[in-house]
């Protein structure tokens, strides 16, 4: 006999086994999702859910797709949230502190209240990462926020209305082609193939028989 | 944790061998050709004759794919053709993009830079796609060890040699371009300190070419990708699928019958060129086979192609990821990406031998495992099925404290969650059904044979032969991506004038199927899968 556990689901109760995540005893449930199902592994930030152990005060917060049901988990799906995406040319922008003020210039109404940070379904310190960018200091935020799957709980949960998943991305772009060194072997690569330095190499081995780039690739030297 | 005695007994011989294994590790003899023919057809599903069928009508008529395909490729269309009020579009634009992954949204951003009005349509949400779950990696020929050349005979080897040359040639040559062209709108690659490309080996690379965003690889593509479609306002109409392609009265593609997934509206969007960028089927579950896949990734490109005369190319090849997740049952089929094997972790069965070179390619590991555990009596049961060991730890003991948080936390945070820290003790794997390896075929410039009708990504047959390795699917999708939008974008701009829209196409197909005495409830394309009760355990 498998485990059962109750579970509220939108306030209605179900009888679940205890191994399913939240989403699939949503499907165990019956319900065909459509909304707040994406990647259905932690990856898509589609299935931010709000729920509450019967009894206790903490609200707490999950994705749906990786969290395990509990007994008398009261469960509501929060599967899309109105955060403030601004939009800008990222070859006109520069990693300059005016951009975060110019875009997003609720950050700076932060309270500290740390809610953001206590509700991330990833575990990340989403209220640092805000004051890193208020700081102009880019690539912390960039690192701070990388795990970020924007389901948009933290901005569900902000007094200052501040959409930090959209200020965690400009500030990974910025860093991403601003801030972050240039691969120069990469700009070489280009240049090469478009000068059609290899295209009469590319060209001949095209045309090989499948015997003769059998033979290329089973003898072909593999890098240590 | 790991809590059941056999798990607990095997797990000691694991650590017990681990030492001895590092010190081995160099010495593992990679399979000779002959050995992983041998391997691949005993093992390997692909080459199980009852997975498959052979298809009654179509383009591809008497060519075999998988059952679960050949039914929704056989099935009838969503639509009753006579009810659609083709003659008042909802949306008429120059290029239609259906799919919300990264294919789609390159498709989009450079169809846009063209010049073309441009609409996506989506099932799901953009981003809700497989490319936001790649974790490992993209390859690109950048270095000055690497060429072109050495890539091009990597994915040919990969793929068995079968590869349409056309597209690997383009594959290759565009792929430091398409790195570039990434890094630029923002894209955080892991960089050394003076700017170099960190780059390890995956299966089956020659060459140390495989770029890296940690362990969300895809996740940051897919989110510049996604936030610069918004930069540049294009439509993204979401919850929305495409149920049926449309042409005009002299054949050339010309839209797509669209279905709102909440309130089941149909609609018209009217489009003088199409890309179908909807990606891969794991959630076909093909011969009953876990999937790393997201919710919508259900091969409804193939069906939409393939009933408007669009042909199928490798459709009866499949990717079994060797290493899914095999415990806990709430992670069954996810993804433990190829990267903790670059990184050094090695297969390992129940007696704690490394029975296998754990980077030959991705088919033969996961003929590796099936033996162990099918044939061999080395798996470990682990209360749903078998499975092998990953054993991560050793990744520290190669890479220093601190590799695993640095280089693979997507992996890490995973199996946190259910408190088994990867750093400490190794993990248990299966294959798991990971990527359709053939789809619609495409020429060089990204067209079927239909008149302006596109295909990028995962929906594209031929690029990969019967296998694609890691990492050169995050860069078809980007490389091919970006053409289709091009082309699209070119074409339009090259002027194209629609006649009357139709759907003959697909009375034709209903009329084929009558013919051919196919009698079915069944209707496609599936566009999601249904998990309820028991069900709900896949
Ligand atoms: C877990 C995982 C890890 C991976 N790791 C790697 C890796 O490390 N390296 C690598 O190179 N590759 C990797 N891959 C493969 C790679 O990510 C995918 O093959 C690739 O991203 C597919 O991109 P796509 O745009 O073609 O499809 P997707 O990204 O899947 O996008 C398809 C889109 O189309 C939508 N859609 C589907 N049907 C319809 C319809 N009828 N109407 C409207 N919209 C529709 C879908 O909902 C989705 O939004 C991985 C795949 C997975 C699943
Ligand atoms: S469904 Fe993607 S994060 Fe849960």
């Amino acid at each position: 006999m498998e485990n059962m556990v109750d579970v509220y689901l939108y306030g209605k109760k179900y009888s679940v086994p205890s191994n399913l995540t939240i989403m699939k005893a949503m499907e165990y449930a019956g319900y065909q999702l459509v909304r707040g199902c994406g990647c259905r592994n932690g990856f898509c930030g589609a299935c931010a859910t709000i729920y509450r152990i019967k009894g206790e005060t903490e609200l707490k917060v999950a994705l749906a797709c990786s969290t395990k049901v509990e007994n008398n988990m009261y469960v509501a799906t929060l599967p899309f949230f109105p955060v403030v995406k601004q939009v800008y040319d990222v070859n006109v922008i520069k990693p300059t502190e005016q951009i975060m003020m110019q875009l997003y210039p609720e950050i700076y109404s932060c309270i500290g209240c740390n809610a953001c940070t206590k509700s991330c379904t990833q575990g990340l310190n989403t209220m640092q990462y805000i004051a890193y960018a208020q700081r102009g200091e880019y690539e912390k935020c960039a690192e701070a926020s990388f795990d970020c799957v924007m389901c948009g709980v933290c901005s569900s949960r902000c007094p200052a209305g501040i959409s930090h998943p959209q200020v965690g991305i400009l500030a990974r772009r910025l860093t991403g082609k601003y801030i972050a060194p240039k691969s120069e072997h990469l700009y070489d690569r280009v240049a090469e193939i478009a000068s059609g330095k290899f295209s009469d190499a590319m060209q001949e081995l095209m045309g090989k028989s499948i015997d003769e780039l059998k033979e290329l690739y089973n003898s072909r030297d593999i890098e240590k | 944790m790991y809590t059941e005695r056999e798990i607990l007994e095997s797990l000691s011989k694991v650590e017990a061998s681990r030492e001895q294994r590092l010190k081995d590790r160099e010495n593992i003899k990679r399979m000779t050709a002959e050995d992983k023919e041998a391997i691949l057809k005993a093992y390997h599903p692909d080459y199980k004759d009852d997975n498959f069928e052979n298809l009654k009508i179509g383009v591809n008529k008497g060519d075999k794919v998988p059952h679960e395909l050949a039914d929704m490729l056989q099935a009838n269309p969503r639509i009753n053709t006579a009810d659609i009020d083709l003659a008042n579009p909802t949306y008429d634009v120059d290029v239609l993009v259906i799919g919300g992954g990264g294919s789609g949204a390159s498709a989009a951003i450079e169809a846009h830079e063209a010049g073309a009005n441009v609409m996506m349509v989506t099932k799901l949400r953009i981003g809700d796609a497989n490319s936001m779950m790649a974790e490992g990696g993209i390859q690109a020929a950048d270095k000055p060890n690497d060429s072109p050349m050495q890539h091009y005979i990597d994915v040919m080897g990969g793929g068995h040699f079968v590869n349409k040359p056309e597209l690997v040639s383009k594959l290759v040559n565009d792929a430091p371009e398409a790195i570039r062209w990434l890094n630029e709108l923002g894209v955080m690659f892991d960089k050394e300190e003076d700017g170099e490309m960190t780059t390890v080996h995956g299966g089956g690379t020659s060459r140390k070419r495989m770029h890296a965003c940690k362990d969300y690889s895809g996740a940051e593509i897919m989110r510049v990708l996604r936030d610069e479609v918004f930069n540049r306002n294009i439509p993204v109409v979401d919850f929305t699928a495409a149920i049926e392609l449309i042409k005009d009265v002299d054949g050339k593609i010309a839209g797509a019958v669209l279905l709102n997934m909440e309130t089941n509206e149909i609609m018209v969007a009217r489009a003088k060129a199409v890309i179908i960028a909807t990606g891969g089927a794991g959630r076909m579950h093909y011969n009953n086979f876990p999937t790393s896949n997201h919710y919508g990734a259900t091969a409804d490109g193939l069906v939409l192609g393939y009933r408007a005369g669009a042909k199928l190319l490798f459709a009866d090849t499949l990717q079994y990821h060797p290493t899914g997740a095999a415990y806990p049952e709430q992670i069954l089929g996810a993804l433990v990406t190829e990267k903790v094997r670059s990184l050094g972790a090695q297969l390992v069965n129940r007696d704690g031998v490394a029975y296998i070179h754990p980077l030959e390619t991705r088919d033969v590991n996961a003929s590796g495992i099936i033996r162990e555990c099918c044939a061999r009596g080395e798996g470990v049961p682990t209360g749903t099925g078998q499975a092998v060991w990953l054993d991560t730890p050793m990744i520290e003991m190669i890479g220093g404290e601190g590799t695993i948080e640095r280089r693979i936390p997507a992996m890490m945070r995973m199996f946190g969650k259910y408190d088994i820290d990867i750093r400490k003790v190794p993990i248990l794997v299966y294959p798991t059904l990971h990527y359709q390896n053939g789809g619609l075929e495409i020429s060089a410039n990204g067209m079927t044979a239909v008149e302006n009708l596109f295909v990028a990504g995962e929906a594209v047959g031929g690029i990969h032969g019967r296998n694609r390795l890691m990492g050169n699917s995050l860069l078809d999708i980007i490389v091919f991506g970006r053409n289709a939008g091009q082309q699209a974008g070119k074409a339009v701009n090259a002027g194209i004038t629609l006649k009357d829209l139709t759907l003959s196409h697909v009375d034709a197909y209903k009329a084929e199927m009558k013919d051919a005495g196919i009698e079915t409830d069944l209707v496609s394309p599936k566009l999601l899968p249904t998990y309820h009760h028991r069900e709900a355990n896949k």
